[in-house]
C-alpha cells in the first residue's frame, strides 16, 4: 500500500460538523471501507456542572497531537485520520473533542480511534476547569491514574 | 530564557509567562524547578510539589532529568486532562 496517510489536526473554540468532517475522508475515494468516530462530549455532572473551561498550549497542542496522529498512521493502514480538539468555555452537551479514522478495514480504524483518544488525554497539553452550577467556586480537574493506564496498554 | 506556564501552574504564580536570566549552575529542568520555587510565594505554591509538575522544551515533553537548552521556551504545567 501506499505510505502513511497525513493526519489532520485542528484546535479550534468553534464546534465541529462530525458528517463534514467524515465527507472529507470519503468523498470520491473507492478505497475506504471502514469509519470510525469518536465524539467526546461535555456532560453536566448529575447536574452539578454549569460549563467547562478548556485551557490549551497553542502550538504544542497541535504538535504533540500530531506526533501521536503521526504515530497511529504508522501503526495502522489507514486512508485518512482527523483529530479536532475544542478549547474555550464549553457547556454539557456540546462537543468537545472529534477523532475520525478511516481505513480499508474497520479494525485498523477501530484501534487507530482508540489509541488518539488514550495519548490525547494523557500527553497532549489541554486542561479542564470546571464550574459548578451556583456558587461554588470554580476547580481544575485532576488527571486520573486510570488514563495514565489506558495509555500504558499500547506498548509493545 | 522564556517560561510559560498553565492551568493552576499559572494561576499559582500569578503569570502566564515570563522571561528570566538563570544562574550559570542551573543546567536541569530539576534545577530550574528547584530554583523557581525559592523566588516567591506563588512559586512555592505551584511547585510545592514538583515532582507531579509537567515539564515540555520548545512544545516536546521532557523528563526532569533532561538539559536546558541556550535559549528556547520552557513550559511548566499540571498534568494533562484534555480528551
Amino acid at each position: 500500500m501506499a505510505g502513511a496517510c497525513q493526519p489532520m489536526v485542528r484546535l479550534q473554540e468553534a464546534d465541529f460538523d462530525l458528517s463534514a468532517e467524515v465527507e472529507r475522508l470519503t468523498a470520491g475515494r473507492r478505497d475506504v471501507g471502514a469509519v470510525v468516530t469518536f465524539t467526546g462530549l461535555c456532560r453536566d455532572e448529575g447536574g452539578r456542572l454549569e460549563a467547562l473551561e478548556l485551557e490549551h498550549y497553542p502550538g504544542m497542542a497541535e504538535a504533540e497531537i500530531g506526533r501521536i496522529a503521526d504515530e497511529a498512521a504508522r501503526r495502522w493502514p489507514l486512508t485518512g485520520l482527523t483529530v479536532i480538539h475544542r478549547f474555550g468555555r464549553i457547556r454539557p452537551g456540546e462537543n468537545i473533542v472529534l477523532v475520525v479514522a478511516a481505513s480499508s478495514h474497520r479494525r485498523a480504524a477501530f484501534e487507530a480511534a482508540d489509541f488518539l483518544m488514550d495519548f490525547l488525554k494523557s500527553r497532549a497539553p489541554l486542561w479542564k476547569k470546571e464550574h459548578a452550577a451556583g456558587d461554588a467556586a470554580a476547580r481544575w480537574v485532576e488527571a486520573k491514574q486510570q488514563d495514565h493506564e489506558d495509555m500504558q496498554r499500547w506498548q509493545r | 530564557m522564556k517560561l510559560v506556564y498553565f492551568a493552576w501552574v499559572r494561576e499559582r504564580i500569578g503569570v502566564a509567562e515570563e522571561e528570566v536570566t538563570l544562574p550559570p549552575e542551573t543546567t536541569t529542568v530539576a534545577g530550574l524547578l528547584t530554583w523557581l520555587a525559592g523566588r516567591g510565594d506563588g512559586y512555592a505554591a505551584a511547585l510545592e510539589h514538583a515532582e507531579a509538575i509537567r515539564v515540555a522544551i520548545d512544545h516536546e515533553h521532557v523528563d526532569h532529568s533532561a538539559p536546558l537548552p541556550a535559549n528556547g521556551e520552557i513550559a511548566l504545567f499540571p498534568p494533562m486532562t484534555g480528551g
